[in-house]
């Protein structure tokens, strides 16, 4: 930290520009290309990993570099800002699967599973949410029998991330009767018998990630897959929800701010009734309506991440985060596209995009209404 | 084999301003980086590294920002690197530059391969490689689009107005390189933090630790001086001559002659 108002320091600075130059270079010039084709190149994995974008807040001996949470915030928005969202969860998707593996697992787990996807080798999912349920983590229904050394698994998992082309998805499994104390985490390698990616997804938005629905008959997971203990899997994927959450309040701000800029952007040089939309009260005053929001809740949600990375719970802070600056992202796109006109709803204007990749931000990784019951819990 | 990179830090632009008034070239708000083709003959020196072992040492002249330029260098691979900074080589043409330059990679000593980049996006004179190895008294390539090395001699294929030339010649060498070359890697993160760190093997040498004269170097040291730089006006007197075929030949031909402009004689 430079100054007492400053999260970011010359490191941060670095990886900053590293990772803006990475964009500017590797994936601005395709997006809309892999947008329209529904994913990115694998290779683009490789490269991340070769810059050292992948291995960002793990440990030095992977990483190269000490790193912390802020670290891990310019990485998140730098990515954002190549103007699709997907293409930034899908590069990403090991940002919630390893986690779980980081925090639980022996030294053998991670040593066997981190090291190739932190190299862009394989790539990794976290598979929590079902056809019957997301949200509800604690009514998992995926079945996990245990065989020997292993454990047999059934069951289907849908809209996972990354999930057509994954190598390993730490996945929730139920091991045991109901409730959420007979749940656990298992790394399910996608190369085994028995699993199949039964649908690949169409979405609303972030369409340059590619999404799955995934079929389990039967496959045979080793027993030393299995993440802590059996039946700690609930703990481990609400521990997991903190940081992810984060990323999706930082990928709301970056949203929300390229919105803003790419309305003011707009306004200044698009006439109405000979003058640009600027000369416009109602113009200029929505424009500072949304810069006030975008600034609120970057500053609120850096303060967060803040808290979170000196060691604090801050699960209710989090959770308001994420209900805010998903809040804060639809309203912000919705009036870009607003201020944009009818070309703010054409697939060539970057608004468009933004207000779909919008959507999913108040719906994934817990949404607003499991946020409020979170917060509940604790005010109340 | 141990080599010496020579990298320049220019504006990142290919399209340099220059200030009406002053003349100079307007660098405010313009970003610093490696010459593009200095990143080419980088990773050229890092793949022959990376095979035949060695030492990649970065050298580069200019003001203390240049450092930014090494430390890119180092975070892509390179082993060392040497910033000569100091206010008696300001105003350096290519010949104080070049003389900078040798003197400092003879004091590096050992060395097998000098590799630069064919010329700068800001200067575009490409004299800096040949009158460097006119200083060591080295063979020369430039131009040059593929490399490989053999004991004790580099082969080279350079690229030549209407072909190409495979052409051979004994360490130690300075190649100038074209970006055909190849493809150069990012620097990574973990190496860019690392550069930044007071253990970085960044070293800063200046005129005594050359042991150059302040007349040899810089301003005074230079052969040419810059009398005046100016933006040439590309004003245009467009003139539409209309009609059939034969009349607008005749007209242009007209045209021509009250120009003075003579045709086919």
């Amino acid at each position: 930290m430079n100054s007492g108002l400053d999260y970011f320091g010359e490191s941060h600075h670095i990886l900053r520009q590293t990772v803006a130059k990475f964009v500017e270079r590797e994936i601005k010039p395709h997006v809309d290309e892999w947008e329209e084709a529904g994913e990115f190149p694998r290779d683009l994995y490789r490269k991340a990993a070769e810059v050292g974008l992948l291995g960002v807040a793990y440990p030095e001996e992977w990483s190269g570099f000490p790193s912390d949470i802020f670290h891990e915030v310019v990485v998140n928005e730098e990515l954002t800002r190549c103007g699709s969202g997907g293409l930034a969860a899908g590069l990403m998707s090991h940002a919630i699967a390893l986690p779980p593996i980081l925090a639980m697992g022996t030294q053998e787990q991670k040593e066997r599973f981190i090291p190739p996807v932190l190299r862009g080798e394989k790539i990794a999912a976290l598979g929590i949410t079902e056809p019957g349920g997301g949200s509800d983590v604690g009514n998992v229904k995926t079945r996990a029998v245990r065989d020997g050394d292993h454990y047999v698994v059934s069951g289907s998992k849908t809209m996972i991330t990354s999930g057509t082309r994954a190598d390993l998805v730490t996945m929730a499994v139920r091991t045991g009767g109901k409730g959420h104390r007979e749940i656990s985490l298992l790394v399910v390698e996608t190369d085994s018998p028995g699993f199949s990616v039964s649908k690949k997804l169409k979405k609303m938005g972030w369409w340059a990630s590619d999404t799955a629905e995934l079929a389990l008959d039967e496959v045979r997971v080793p027993v030393a897959n299995r993440l802590g203990e059996e039946g700690a899997g609930f703990y481990g994927i609400m521990h997991n929800f903190r940081k992810e959450r984060l990323y999706l309040s930082l990928m709301a701000n970056i949203t929300a701010q390229m919105a803003l800029e790419e309305s003011v952007k707009y306004a200044r040089v698009r006439e109405a009734f000979g003058k640009p939309l600027t000369g416009f009260q109602v113009t200029r005053h929505k424009l500072v309506d949304m810069a006030t929001l975008v600034e609120i809740s970057r500053e609120f949600t850096y303060r967060v991440a803040a808290k979170i990375g000196a060691g604090m719970n801050a699960v209710k802070e989090i959770s308001m985060a994420k209900i805010f600056s998903a809040e804060v992202c639809d309203r912000v796109c919705h009036h870009a596209v607003q201020i944009h006109g009818g070309y703010g709803f054409m697939r060539e204007y970057l608004v468009e995009r933004l207000y779909r990749d919008s959507r999913i931000l108040s719906i994934g990784g817990g949404t607003t209404e499991i946020m409020k019951e979170v917060i509940s819990k604790i005010i109340l | 084999m141990d080599i010496v990179v020579l990298v320049k830090q220019v504006p990142n632009t290919t399209e340099v301003r220059i200030d009406p008034k002053t003349g100079n070239l307007i660098r405010e708000g313009v970003e610093s980086i490696i010459n593009p083709e200095d990143r080419h003959a980088l990773e050229a020196a890092l793949q022959i590294r990376d095979n035949t072992g060695g030492k990649v040492t970065v050298l580069s002249m200019g003001p203390p920002q240049a450092i930014d330029g090494i430390c890119e260098a180092l975070a892509m691979g390179a082993d060392r690197g040497i910033l000569l900074s100091d206010r008696i080589f300001a105003g350096a043409d290519t010949w104080a530059t070049s003389t900078t330059l040798g003197r400092a990679i003879r004091k590096i000593e050992q060395f097998d391969l000098v590799l630069a980049g064919r010329q700068a996006v800001d200067g575009d004179t490409a004299q800096i490689g040949p009158q460097v190895a006119e200083y060591l008294g080295i063979p020369q390539l430039t131009y040059v689009q593929k490399l490989e090395v053999r004991e004790g001699a580099v082969i080279a294929e350079r690229a030549l107005e209407d072909g190409c030339e495979h052409i051979e010649a004994p360490t130690p060498v300075l190649v100038t390189v074209l970006s055909s070359l190849n493809e150069p890697r990012y620097p990574t993160v973990a190496g860019l933090i690392d550069s930044t760190r007071p253990r970085a093997p960044i070293e800063i040498w200046n005129g005594a630790d050359l042991g150059v004269k302040a007349y040899e170097v810089g301003l005074a040291g230079s052969l040419t001086q810059v009398v005046k730089t100016f933006t040439p006006k590309g004003a245009r007197n467009t003139q539409y001559l209309e009609g059939s075929p034969a009349a607008v030949a005749a007209q242009l031909i007209d045209a021509l002659r009250k120009k003075e402009i003579r045709l086919g004689e």
